[in-house]
Formats: C-alpha cells, structure tokens, sequence
C-alpha cells in the first residue's frame, strides 16, 4: 500500500522533473552565482597563499615587514595560471587603482630574476611603499566580502573596518537606483494614463476597429527596441517632426527640449512598454460582464459614476499586473535612457553592465543586481498585499 | 507510472538530442568579430571575404561593443565562440596580461619591426589607428574651432556641445582645455590634483553637455544642429562626409588616437586559420584598400606608405595630423576606470 | 388616460432583421405580467427597449403617462433583475444592495437603515459582508432581487432571473417572488421562455412569436382556450387535430375526424360547415372508459402506454387517426392492444384560428 503510494508520488515527481530543472537552471543557477558572485572573494588568496598567511598579522600601519614581502615574491614567483592570476589582480586593481600596473611590472621583474629570494619590491616599483596597496592585499584575503554590496549602495570599510559612507563625489549607486526606480514609477504612471482608457476603448469597439487598435499597440512590439528609439530620436529632437511641426504652426519660436532629458526618456519609454499595460488590463475588461454596466445604469447610476464605482473598480486588477509588469520591465531598461535621456537620466542597468561587460567586476555587477532584486521583491511583496486585498474573490 | 517514466524520458531525450545538435554546430566556420558598422562592411569587403575565397572556407563575422567583461566571459564559458576579435588597446592589455588571448606567431606577420612600435603587442597586431578628436559642421560654423579651449568657449561659440559618455576621453580633453600641453596630460592625470582640475573644468562646460553613447550619434546631433560641436570617431566623419555629402570638419591637434588591434581567443579551435586570417589581413596590398572605405590609419608601415595622397590627408597617422595628436594611454586606463567611471557617475548626478 | 405601461406600434430592428413588429401592449400597476416565447421571439428585445438599454426603432413607450423611449436607463427608475443577476463581483451585499440608494442620493443613516431591512426580508441579513461569490445560486438571486427592489422602482424588469437554478429551488423561488409582488403590490414584467414558470406566477401572460404577440391572457385563458397554434402548442401538451367541419349548428360544430370517427367541438364564430379546421384538445381533458352523457365518445385502440410516474400517457389509435391521453395511474387493467372508449367534452375542443 505504502509502496504503491511512494511509487505514485515519484512518478508524479518524475513528471514535474522538468520543471523543477528548468527553475533551477533558468532561475536558481543564476541567482545563485550572482550571490556568490557578490560575496565569494577568493580570487587573491588562491593565487596568494603565502601573503594570506603572512599578511594576516600585519597591523595595517605603515607597510608589511620583509615577511610579507618574501610571501609575495614567493607566491608571484609560484603563480602559473596567467588566468586566475589575472583575475587576482582585477580584484586588487578594482580595490585600489593602480595596482595592475604595479603587479604589471612586479610579475615580470621577479618571474626574470635568477634567485627570487633576492628581489627587493622597493626596487621594483616604488609604488609598494604606499600603505594603500598593503591594506587592498590584506582586505582581498578573506574568503567572503562584503564589500561588493557595500559598494553597491554607496559604502565603504574605512581602515579600522567599520563601514562609512562613500563621498558624494566617488560614489553615486544610490542615487541612480532611486533614479530609476523614480524613471520606471513616471512611465509606470504615463502607461497607466494611456493604457486604461485605451484598452477600455479597445474593450468595448468590436470587429475591425478593435483588431487596429490592437494591432497598433502591439505593433511596436515587432520591430527592435533600438529601432524604435531611433525613431523617437528623429521625432523629438530639435529639428525633428514634432518641433519642426510645432513651429510651423506658429505655437512655439524655439524649439521645446524634447530629448535628451528625461522627458524625451520617459515618451519613448512609455511607447515601447504600452503594450504591458494595455494587454492585462484589456484582458481583464473583456472578462467584465457586460450587464453589469446595465445594471449600475438600471439602478440610476450614470455614465461616469457606473465607470468610477463598476468598470474601474472591476479593471483594477489588470491596472495592478500591468502596472507590475510596466515597473519591473522598466527598470532594467538603459537602452533608451542612454540614447535619449540626458546625464541624469542614466539608469542602473547601465552601471550593472559597465561592470560586468566593461570591466569584468562581476562582483560588484552581482551585487548591484541583488539590490535591484531585493527592491523588486520588496515592492511586488507591497502589491501582493494590495492586490488581494483589492482583488474580487473568484473573479 | 509506466507512462510518466517514458513521458519524461521522451522529454529528456528530445531535450538531450537538441542539446547535442546546438552544441556540434561548435566544429564551427572561423568567427571574426569587429565593430560592426560600415567599418566591418569595407572589412568584409577587403578581408573577408577575400580570405574565404582563398581558402575556400566560410568566414563567419559578427560585432560586438567592446568590454573585457565580454571577452572574459567568453573564456569562462569554456571553447569560446569567437575566433578573431577586433579589441581597443585597454582590452588587449587586460586580456593579454590575464591569458585570455594565444600568442600571435610574428613570422607570419612579416616580423614586428613592419609595424608601428605601439602596434606590437604578444597577443595582438594593430589593425588600424584610429582617432577620437573635436568635430564640427563647417556648413553650421561661420568660424572654425581651433582648440578644446574652443570647445569650452561657449559665448564664442554658443550652442550644445557633444561628448562621449564616460570619464575616458572626457578627462583629457577638458585638461587640454585648461591648458595642459597635450604631451602631459596623462602625467597631470596621474595626481589626484590633476583629476580634480579636469573634472572642475568639466563642470563649466557640464551645462552644455550632450552625451552620446554609441559612434552613430555625434553624426546625428551634429547633422541635426542639436550640438554646434562634439567629440567623434574621425573615421565616421570622414565616411558621412563622402556617403551624405556633409561638410563635417575634424580638428587635429589636441585629438586622441589609439590602435586596435586583432587578437585570437584563447583556446580557439580554429586558432591557425584565425592566424592566417590576420595575416592575410596584414599583407600591405590588402591593408592598403582600407582608407578607401574608411578614414583609419594603418599600423602596417609598408601600407600606410603605399596610401595615396588624398586620402591620406584624412587619415590620423598622416604626419600633420599627428603634430599636437596624444596617443590615448591605455595603462592609465586599466589602472582608473572603475573608479574614475564611479566617480564620473556621481559627478553626472550632481 | 393611458395604461401604466404602454407600448404604441413599437417596432425594432437591427439592420435587416426586424426583432419586434409593431407592438401594441399596455400593462396596469400592480400586474405581473409574464412576457413568454421561444428564444429570439424578441421578449428581452422588448424589456430591454422598456429598460432602456435598446432604442425603438419606431413608435412611443410611456410610463405613468409619460413618454421615456428617449430617456437613457439611468433615469427610468426601473429595478432590473439581470439573467445571471449582475452582482457587482467588487461588493459586498450590504453593498450591492445599497447601491441603487447611493445613485438616488439616499442619505447615509437612512440607505444603512434600508439595506438592513430589505435584507432582513429576503431573511440575508447573516450574510451582507459576504462578496456575492461566496453565496449560492438561489441567495444570489435574492440580493439581485432586493437590489432591485430597495430603491422602491415604479416596475420591477425581470429577464428570465430563474433560469440558472435547478428545479427546486426555481420553483420555490417562483412562489417567493409571487409572494413579494402580492405583499408589496409591485408591477412587474417578467421575461421567461419556461411556460410552467409563466403559468404559475403570473396575472397575465403574453405569447410572443417572431416579434408579435400571439395572444395575451390570464394563464387560465392561454391554457384552456389557446387560440393559434403556435400557442397551443408551446404551451403545455396537446392533440392537434385537423378535421372537416360537417355542420355548424349552435356554435357547436360537428367533426369529421376521420377513420369514420366523429366529434362535437365548441365552435367560436366564424366556423362555417365544410372548411377544415385545427382543433386542440389537451390529453389530461381526455377519459378513458365509461363516457357521461353529453361528451364525445371515440372507440379507439391502446397501442401504447408509458409511465410518467404520477401519470400515464397513453398513446390511442384508430386507423389513422391518433390522441394523446394522459390519465391517473390506470384504475383498469388498459392494456396494449385493448379497446377503450376515449371521451371529452365538447367545449375542451378548441378551434385554432390559424
């Protein structure tokens, strides 16, 4: 019997299996190397063993005793691996600038020296007499590190390790991601705008004059995102259709700052995103019974009360999952702010990919993108809330 | 039961079988990646397809935007896809120091003295030289921009100007500006002072700033009036100039150049055709064609003596155009970018 | 002084299709009349136009003698109970129910007051912070119900509000409703396409066919003396007969059924001897055995007998000619095959006009 029972739940199991492989190589694999990504930071110490040991008694004052240095010869001496040493000195160069060229002309120099036990770093490169080298060794050597996700939002372990923020001058991660989630809530808003009344007009045509609003939502969805901002930059810029129409007709002398601000970003935005909007909340509308609108009608309810107190009410749910979707697509975007928005329009999907296409900091790219996850999460949570709460049981 | 164990196994089969046919196209074509644009199209004019033909072999080509991040990613993943890349100068560096490029066999390249110095490198041969500089409308500006001193002069010269997005290029042209002699920029860009005072004189002209992103843009804001001025790829200056018959003017002195050069992934398994790709990329006859398509110079010294005089005088290894030019420093690059990037970030959202 | 409710030559079209032709109807307060016919015989067309959620076409409708074919339905004043009830999915009952008094601005104090006491009526007080998902089918329909009455409309509309109850509980839904429209002197117009239900609720009934009325009656009327065919029969069973009039004398016209069979049937006017005519006689008027004086007697065969339970219909031939009866369980032993003598009354035999 029990057996029976068994064998049935790991059929059932076996049937889902593909599913469950799926989540995890599409889902969790990824989250899970972003998050070692962020905090995994054994990049220097496995090239650098000796130093790691050495360095670990170092005060931090001044420079590391002959001890150290010896570590370190020894260690650059021993490292073969041309791959993992470079990724030792990415992370030691990202700590402290410079540092790649001063490991650039270390290397060389010991690797040529006939007794290794002989080269002095002093001698090498005086660059190995600022503390600041020393101290972004010995922060490197510790298997975990929290300092991605410090940095991340604009922090720092200051010498005596306990954490401060960053300057205003060195740092603006913070800044960029209210940034963007202040970009994603205007267009969020702007689709709303459009999207509501246009899905209920879509809702309640019929036959081929729906099919064309449909159609010309959707639409936009074939072609390239790049194409289509391209296509707003010839429609907003200085001379472009809209400006130059405007002026022809006399309503403006000088041409109005269309693009490159985050006007500009947030019409091409809500263009390319309108669909999100539009198709959940027509969905929803269709599912409305119909007789319901009769009904407020019958009971004395005109045009516009029957809208704010049946039809809205009763399209907010697709308001709420299109609003989601809008948010969360948004957010990642930097395409189109960096085509057409201005220097405070950049958006944090932009740093996230400086770092980890441009400089190959895919610790800090992680950390970033955890950030922006925890922030997601945080706010879909707050829509849980409110979306049950608002939501019609059953319908 | 029974069914649910072959349903799944039906599944994991199907799965498995177009697993194992997306992963044997990897016996694949030799893949060559550039910058894409009409600078890969005069490339797969001139070298490409040249190659193929000769070896009777198809060439993929691809493009790409540049980053080490890029690179790295690939020689992680295991046998990259890529063979042949077209990298700048900070990517050769990065990927050449941490192993992520084969070592260029030199006898084939006809021995590294036929080349600039600057263009020999372990991992990588020059390809072209290439030059980011000041760029104006001539049709626009009644008088011509001499200096980035212009470009910062605005009641001179009243209008937006446009510059790339970014610290790299900024930094050195808004000391120049302040009056740093174009051979000492990078010494005075290696002090914390030195920072300071470019990204102080980079707040002057900050309201007037129009950043671009990608080559294409400076061309479009300045065809479109939007900037009076911008920094620009002097390649793509000279081709819109002969493609939409545009008057844009390049101002030499005080421009940046750099080389770009072709480097082989590590681990390639088409390592020794990519090889003989780039040498057949670099016999001067075929180098030669390429200022025809596009205004870059040639870091193969017997080619760029064989370009004719007009085009020459485009072309950023021309002797005059050299004169008051800096070669971009890759070294300070790789050492600064992350933080000067981070500090530029902030110093946009200020 | 007009009717209460009046239609004046309303007709209805979409494009081609003419739904209801030139209907001429008047409704006293207080009557609950049913509007009864197959689908797309344009009774919900017509409810619809009174509601106003449809334009006539032509002609006037007047309430209270007022026209208001013109007026949008939001200021007709009518309570309209939906098909599938139209609770509004978003409110709770107490809201549901006080939504007609917040259109009609109702004050507060008082709409609370209001909704309390319809629901304590429909005995659902318990269950006014419900959301109408969570009730049954036969609760639904009473908020739909109260809702439509709490703001004391001048008609109640009601389309065809039983429909999606199973039997029992339509049935005694059917004697709910009766009840309140007797209690509260309410006029209401119900569409139906169910004749039992119709039957059994209303002070009049109208018969529609393809956009007319067929006939319109006390249910008694429409059942005992249908006048056209079409109304004999959609309306509960019956024996078509179609037979040769040999005489007419006293409006009772003698028939020839056929099969050397012969019948007198209450003639109306306008028989004449000779024509042939449809008659319908219903198979519960018909008696099997011995026939009282008076009545017609018919010497047919059993040739079939089925069992409904609480009665029997049995199938009766002669040659060609064949009735329908239905009886109580057979006090006899009728068996198939048996001779029996089938007899009616003459007046039961009706004369259909068309």
């Amino acid at each position: 019997m029990k057996a029976a029972i068994l064998r049935e739940r790991s059929g059932a199991l076996l049937l889902v299996s593909p599913v469950l492989v799926f989540m995890a190589v599409f889902f969790l694999w990824p989250l899970w190397a972003m998050v070692t990504a962020a905090f995994v930071d054994d990049a220097v110490s496995k090239v650098l063993p000796r130093t790691a040991a050495s360095i670990v008694s170092w005060d931090g004052q001044g420079i590391p005793s002959g001890a150290a240095h010896k570590a370190l010869v020894q260690d650059l001496t021993a490292a073969t691996d041309e791959q993992a040493l470079g990724e030792a000195v990415r992370r030691l160069n990202s700590a402290a600038s410079g540092f790649r060229t001063l490991l650039g002309r270390t290397i060389p120099a010991v690797k040529a020296a006939s007794d290794p036990a002989q080269v002095d770093l002093l001698t090498v490169d005086p660059r190995w007499k600022d503390t600041r080298f020393w101290v972004a060794l010995k922060e490197a050597m510790p298997p975990y590190t929290d300092r991605n996700i410090l940095a991340a939002v604009d922090m720092k372990r200051d010498g005596s390790g306990s954490i401060v923020l960053e300057g205003a001058d060195a740092s603006a991660h913070r800044l960029i991601m209210l940034r963007t989630l202040l970009v994603a809530a205007m267009v969020t808003i702007a689709c709303a705008a459009i999207g509501l009344p246009y899905a209920m007009l879509a809702a309640s045509l019929t036959g081929w004059k729906r099919s064309v609003l449909l159609l010309a939502v959707v639409l936009p969805l074939w072609t390239s995102l790049l194409v289509r901002t391209a296509a707003w930059f010839i429609l907003l810029q200085n001379e472009g259709l809209i400006n130059r129409a405007l002026q022809a007709i006399g309503l403006i002398d000088s041409p109005l700052p269309l693009i490159f601000n985050r006007l500009g970003v947030v019409i091409a935005m809500t263009h390319v995103l309108l669909p999100f909007m539009v198709l959940p909340i027509y969905s929803v509308i269709l599912g409305i019974p119909r007789n319901l609108m009769s009904a407020a009608q019958s009971m004395g309810a005109g045009p516009v009360r029957a809208f704010w107190r049946v039809l809205l009410p009763l399209s907010l749910p697709g308001l709420l999952s299109g609003s989601l979707l809008v948010f969360m697509v948004a957010i990642g975007y930097y395409i189109t702010p960096a085509l057409l928005g201005g220097a405070n329009d950049q958006m944090i999907s932009s740093v996230i990919a400086f770092y980890a296409t441009g400089t190959a900091n895919w610790g800090l790219a992680g950390a970033l993108g955890l950030i922006l996850l925890v922030v997601t999460t945080v706010l879909y949570t707050i829509y849980g809330r409110f979306s049950t709460s608002s939501q019609v049981p059953g319908a | 039961m029974r069914l649910a164990k072959k349903l799944t196994l039906v599944g994991y089969l199907t799965a498995l079988v177009a697993g194992a046919a997306v992963t044997s196209a990897q016996a694949r074509d030799l893949t060559i990646v550039s910058w894409g644009g009409n600078y890969q199209d005069a490339q797969k004019k001139i070298y490409f397809e040249p190659f193929a033909k000769k070896t009777g072999k198809p060439v993929l080509d691809e493009s790409w935007d540049g980053g080490i991040g890029v690179i790295a990613a690939k020689i992680k993943a295991g046998v990259p896809n890529w063979d042949v890349v077209q990298v700048e100068s900070e990517e050769l560096a990065l990927g050449c120091a941490d192993g992520y490029y084969e070592k260029l066999d030199w006898s084939k390249l006809g021995g590294k003295d036929a080349y600039l110095p600057a263009a020999v490198s372990d991992c990588g041969v020059g390809a072209i030289v290439w030059t980011t500089a000041l760029s104006y409308d001539a049709n626009r500006l009644k008088e011509a921009p001499q200096s980035w001193a212009d470009f910062w002069d605005t009641k001179k010269f009243p209008g937006k100007r446009g510059f790339r997005r970014g610290p790299k290029y900024a930094l050195e042209f808004a000391l120049m500006a302040d009056g740093v002699p174009p051979v000492d920029v990078y010494k005075v860009l290696s002090t914390p002072e030195g920072i300071d005072r470019a990204f102080k004189k980079l707040d002057e002209l900050k309201p007037n700033i129009v950043w671009w992103e990608s080559g294409a843009q400076p061309l479009q804001l300045l065809a479109s009036g939007e900037v009076v001025m911008t920094t620009a790829y002097n390649g793509r200056i000279s081709g819109i100039n002969k493609t939409e018959g545009k008057n844009f003017k390049v101002v030499w002195p005080g421009s940046l150049y750099a080389i770009d050069s072709w480097v082989i992934m590590k681990g390639s398994p088409n390592k020794d055709a990519a090889m003989d790709f780039i040498a057949f990329a670099n016999v001067p006859e075929n180098q030669v064609k390429l200022p025809e398509y596009i205004a870059y110079g040639l870091p193969n010294k017997a080619a760029a003596a064989a370009v004719p005089a007009n085009l020459q005088k485009d072309l950023p290894t021309a002797p005059e155009n050299l004169t008051g030019a800096v070669p971009l420093d890759a070294d300070f690059w790789i050492d600064n970018i992350e933080e000067l990037n981070k500090r530029f970030n902030a110093w946009l959202a200020k | 002084m007009r009717p209460f409710i009046q239609f004046e030559s309303v007709s209805k079209a979409f494009g081609s299709l003419t739904v209801v032709n030139s209907l001429d109807l008047a409704i006293e307060k207080g009557e609950f009349i049913s509007l009864l016919g197959p689908s797309g015989s344009g009774k919900t067309t017509i409810l619809m136009m009174l509601a106003g959620f449809e334009r006539p076409t032509q002609g006037a409708i007047y309430l209270d003698g007022k026209r208001i074919d013109h007026l949008p339905p939001y200021r007709r004043q009518m309570g309209v109970v939906f098909q599938n009830y139209a609770l509004f999915p978003h409110m709770s009952v107490a809201e549901n129910v006080a939504f007609p008094l917040e259109m009609q601005r109702v004050p507060r104090a008082e709409i609370t007051e209001r909704v309390e006491r319809a629901l304590d009526m429909v005995k659902l007080k318990q269950l006014k912070d419900r959301r109408p998902s969570q009730l049954s089918g036969g609760q639904q329909q009473r908020i739909a119900l109260t809702r439509a009455l709490v703001f004391e409309p001048s008609v109640i509309l009601m389309d065809e509000p039983l429909g999606a109850l199973d039997k029992q509980l339509r049935e005694h839904m059917q004697l709910e409703i009766r009840d309140l429209h007797k209690r509260l002197g309410l006029t209401i117009v119900f569409v139906t396409h169910d004749q039992a239900e119709a039957l059994t609720m209303s002070d009049r009934i109208a018969v529609f066919n393809a956009g007319r009325i067929e006939q319109i009656d006390d249910p008694e009327v429409i059942y005992d003396t249908p006048r056209t065919r079409f109304v004999a029969e959609f309306i509960g069973e019956t024996n078509l007969i179609e037979a040769k009039v040999a005489s007419v004398d006293n409006q009772v016209a003698r028939l020839s059924l056929g099969a050397g069979l012969s019948a007198r049937a209450h003639a109306g006017n306008g028989l004449s001897a000779g024509q042939t005519a449809s008659f319908s006689l219903r198979p519960e008027r018909i008696r099997l055995g011995a026939a009282p004086g008076g009545s017609n007697a018919l010497d047919m065969t059993i040739t079939d007998c089925i069992y409904h339970g609480d009665h029997m219909r049995v199938q009766l031939t002669r040659d060609e000619f064949s009735l329908v009866a239905r009886c109580e369980r057979l006090a006899g032993n009728w068996a198939v095959g048996a001779p029996v003598v089938a007899s009616f009354d003459p007046s039961d035999c009706t004369v259909l006009t068309q």
